[in-house]
């Protein structure tokens, strides 16, 4: 039974990792760049929807809307400060300049909140706790899961049904094709990072009903992030939604028989199909 | 008469266009010996300038991390493999020289070991995982690093979270120990280090291994078909880098005498090391000199300042530099440095060709 | 004297065939000229030939040793060199940085490496681009910058992707001269190329290549009058 619940609990976590992952995917499907900052923007997020409960009183699920609101606005100015210019430079500058952002958001963090944790003090979803015949789901678990598979769903959802969505797809494919067709790509380009960073800034207040937040919160979440879209293959949401599921479940039963290795089990995962299919799972580049 | 071809460089000037571009050769290049010379110097007096604590271990630290920058340089600049996971071989040199010090072991004899443990482990993991493009290698080396960081963390006998420290002996070259009153010996100990390993890398980048180094960098199918074993270039590369940095690494645990995957194996360890490689310049010998200096100066004064482990001023600051340096200059520091130079060496030759030009004109037949 | 054996080569992805039984041999000294309309699987061959990928079947002998899916390295110590049909110059190095890395093959010092580049580039008519970075140069000139470290590597066969493309008149003049000067050094040449008015009195023969198989191959003039040739060519549209 230990093995079920740990399952049960790997895939909730799981999906938040999902929604992550997606917003680190639909970045690189459409600009070709990887966000290496995008842990250090869900930090970012944690503390934002931390500060919107200590200081207004609004409920980390209420924070959600905040987060998002937040994330998507420093998703677009990151876009025109930074990386607008980085289109079609080599990939030395892509992964060093936002790895700079990275380590500026760490500094600007720790700066700004100081090295100690702080925690959301009994958050609406704390309030409940599930018990399906022997397997426990706390409140947290479960807002926390319901609200990625909804975002996760509505971002899919944007992405294939809607028109913004599909100049989004086209932009992917071949950007030229897509200026040509009067697509204006960087318009595109910048709502890309309001939507992938949203993606982050509502997992930030999903994950800050469990956990703590301190300026290392979102580096293990980040790293998680990589392995996952590389995995589901780059560019592909269905692959990063799966991935991370996959990966959720791999820790958390790794921790159930060998909880020091948890990270080494998912890293090992990553390393092992990357090395035999390099594309990832759904990928094609 | 006018003479033709390039003047060899020491020739009486006349004035002539060719005896001039002879003697932009022999003036640019007198310069850049002066300006080495000036760096050694000063390098070599820091000690006994600034000769307080603080300075002498931002020094010591700054020479071990301009090292390690230094290696990184030779797998990141040249051959465009960027690691984020080179703590890996930090640690191997840290926690290898700890352990055979601790058994009684040299501290000299320990680098070699330590070296070889790094650069096996390097071209180890090189083998599966160059064969990823770019991005996928980068953040394949974040996982190799961190699987390296839990496992000491899980083993007693590396000493696990808690670290292992190097029981103190006489101070002297043999112990490699020395008076934490007068650190000095250790800050001369990392310049020669880092002289050897820039003279060996020099060496290596100068003359074809350089040329096929970056030629896979920039193109690796067009170095295919030159002629380049791509496979052995990017070996010899993680190898070098690994060997490089193990070294610092065991020098590093000799001056704190005390290891735990926190100070050498930790990601941001690896996050320092790219910092000094980029920062200063990412394909230059000694851009981690500069990297290295700045990254140490502002980490310790930061934290000693604001008085807690991770004050993140030096970090912000690094952060938002090397975004500026990478859309602005993408060769680093030292390449902006090295325009200064060259606007300010061209402003000299203007000036000494209008006043040859005038003298000249003088001399006519 | 057969200097390059391709025979029965295929190829096959997924379920798709580029190439399918191509045979032909190319003599020593001769200039042959692989045409055929666009996806015809002529850059695919070239691949082959020269390492950058295995075929999925039959057999490539070069000066009289079988090569089958040997790798790039090891064509350019054999003596094969290539051009690349997207150009592939290192950009941050400079016109005779580029060639040296070819020279380096056969001059293991930097000095001898280097002079031998230097005398390449002025063969090859770019002596006054010399310490010019490759990422700044026009097409045209990166085109012959592939050709000049192709001849570094001292080889016997230049495998050259489309080179006359895109050329003004008087450049595809300077080009051909460039190619017959190689020829006449001794350099056998096969040629991937679409400008005909500048193949046909250049080749000594023609292999013409369609849908993945070879259609037929002879002389320029008799190519020319090839029914089936001129089919091929037009049936594209």
């Amino acid at each position: 039974m230990d093995l079920v619940q740990v399952i049960v609990s790997g895939i909730l976590i799981g999906s938040i990792y999902s929604l992550v992952s997606v917003g680190l995917t639909l970045i690189f499907g459409v600009l070709n760049i990887i966000n290496f900052a995008h842990g250090s923007y869900l930090m970012i997020g944690m503390y934002v929807a931390y500060y919107a409960w200590s200081v207004a009183g609004l409920d980390p699920l209420i924070g959600i809307v905040v987060g998002a609101v937040v994330l998507a606005a420093a998703g677009w100015l990151t876009y025109w400060l930074v990386i607008r210019r980085l289109i079609g430079k080599s990939p030395l500058a892509q992964i060093i300049s936002t790895f700079g952002i990275l380590v500026a958001l760490q500094g600007l963090a720790q700066v700004a909140f100081g090295p100690n944790d702080r925690a959301v003090a009994n958050p609406v979803a704390g309030r409940l706790n599930l018990n399906i015949g022997q397997i426990v789901v706390t409140g947290p678990q479960l807002a926390g899961f319901l609200g990625a598979v909804l975002f996760t769903c509505l971002v899919a959802l944007l992405i294939n049904r809607t028109e913004v969505g599909t100049a989004i797809r086209a932009t992917g494919e071949d950007r030229g094709a897509a200026a040509l067709m009067g697509i204006n790509v960087r318009r595109v380009d910048a709502l890309t990072w309001a939507i992938g960073l949203s993606c982050v800034g509502i997992a930030g207040a999903l994950l800050v009903n469990s956990y703590p937040v301190d300026p290392n919160a979102g580096v293990t979440f980040g790293v998680i992030a990589f392995f996952a879209v590389a995995l589901g293959g780059f560019g592909s949401i269905v692959g990063a939604s799966i991935a991370g599921i996959i990966l959720g479940v791999a820790q958390n039963v790794a921790a159930l028989y060998a909880p020091q290795y948890a990270l080494v089990a998912l890293v090992g995962i990553y390393l092992v199909i990357v090395l035999i299919r390099p594309q990832g799972l759904l990928g094609t580049r | 008469m006018v003479a033709q071809g390039t003047a060899p460089a020491g020739e009486e000037v006349t004035s002539t266009p060719a005896s001039t571009v002879g003697s932009r050769f022999s003036g640019s290049r007198w310069r850049a010996g002066a300006g080495l010379g000036l760096v050694l110097v000063v390098l070599l007096i820091f000690p006994h300038v600034l000769a307080t604590p603080f300075w002498w271990n931002v020094g010591i630290l700054a020479m071990i991390f301009a090292t390690a920058g230094l290696a990184w340089n030779v797998l990141g600049g040249y051959a465009g493999q960027i690691s984020f996971g080179n703590a890996l071989f930090f640690g191997a040199g840290a926690y290898s020289t700890v352990v055979l010090v601790r058994a009684g072991w040299s501290p000299w004899l320990t680098f070699p070991v330590g070296a070889a443990i790094a650069a096996v482990l390097g071209v180890l993991i090189g083998i599966p995982c160059f064969r990823l493009r770019t991005h996928y290698f980068a953040i394949a080396t974040i996982a190799v690093a961190e699987i390296a960081d839990v496992v000491v963390n899980s083993n007693s006998s590396l000493g696990a979270s808690s670290g292992l420290n190097i029981p103190i002996k006489p101070y002297g070259l043999a112990t490699l120990q020395f008076s934490v009153l007068n650190p000095t010996p250790y800050y001369y100990a990392a310049l020669i280090l880092f002289g050897l390993a820039a003279l060996w890398v020099w060496v290596l980048v100068r003359g074809r291994t350089g040329a096929y180094l970056r030629a896979v960098r920039d193109s690796e199918p067009a170095a295919s078909a030159s002629g380049v074993h791509a496979w052995r270039m990017k070996l010899l590369a993680v190898a070098v880098s690994a060997i490089i940095t193990a070294v610092a690494g065991g020098l590093y645990a000799m001056y704190g005498l005390f290891v735990d995957p926190s100070l050498v194996l930790d990601l941001s360890v690896s996050i320092d090391i790219v910092l000094v490689a980029v920062l200063g310049g990412a394909a230059t010998l000694f851009g981690p000199l500069i990297g290295g200096w700045l990254l140490i100066a502002l980490q310790q004064y930061t934290r000693q300042e604001f008085s807690s482990s991770t004050s993140g001023l030096d970090l912000l600051i690094f952060g938002v530099l090397i975004v500026l340096i990478v859309l602005v200059e993408p060769g680093g520091l030292s390449v902006l440095l090295g325009r200064g130079w060259t606007w300010g060496d061209a402003k000299v030759q203007r000036f000494r060709q209008a006043r040859q030009a005038a003298s000249g004109a003088k001399e006519a037949p | 004297m057969t200097l390059l054996e391709v025979q029965g080569v295929s190829r096959w992805f997924g379920g798709m065939r580029t190439l399918n039984d191509v045979s032909f041999a190319v003599a020593k000294g001769e200039i042959a000229g692989l045409i055929g309309p666009n996806g015809a699987g002529k850059s695919t061959l070239f691949d082959i030939i020269a390492g950058a990928r295995p075929p999925s079947a039959g057999v490539i002998r070069f000066d009289g040793k079988t090569v089958t899916g040997w790798r790039p390295h090891q064509a350019a110590t054999a003596g094969v060199g290539r051009t690349f049909q997207l150009m592939r110059t290192f950009d941050s190095m400079t016109v005779l940085e580029n060639v040296a890395v070819a020279s380096y093959l056969r001059h293991r010092r930097r000095a001898t490496a280097f002079r031998s580049a230097q005398e390449v580039i002025e063969l090859a008519g770019l002596a006054p681009l010399a310490g010019t970075r490759a990422s700044t140069l026009t097409a045209p000139s990166r085109k012959r910058l592939e050709i000049a470290r192709a001849l570094a590597l001292q080889p016997k066969l230049l495998l050259l992707d489309e080179v006359l493309s895109g050329l003004t008149p008087t450049e595809g003049q300077e080009a051909v001269r460039l190619l017959r000067l190689v020829n006449g050094l001794g350099i056998t040449i096969v040629m991937v190329e679409h400008v005909m008015e500048v193949i046909m009195p250049l080749c000594d023969r023609l292999v013409v290549l369609s849908q993945g198989q070879v259609l037929t191959e002879g002389t320029p003039a008799e190519i020319a009058h090839n029914p089936l040739v001129i089919e091929a060519y037009l049936g594209q549209i």
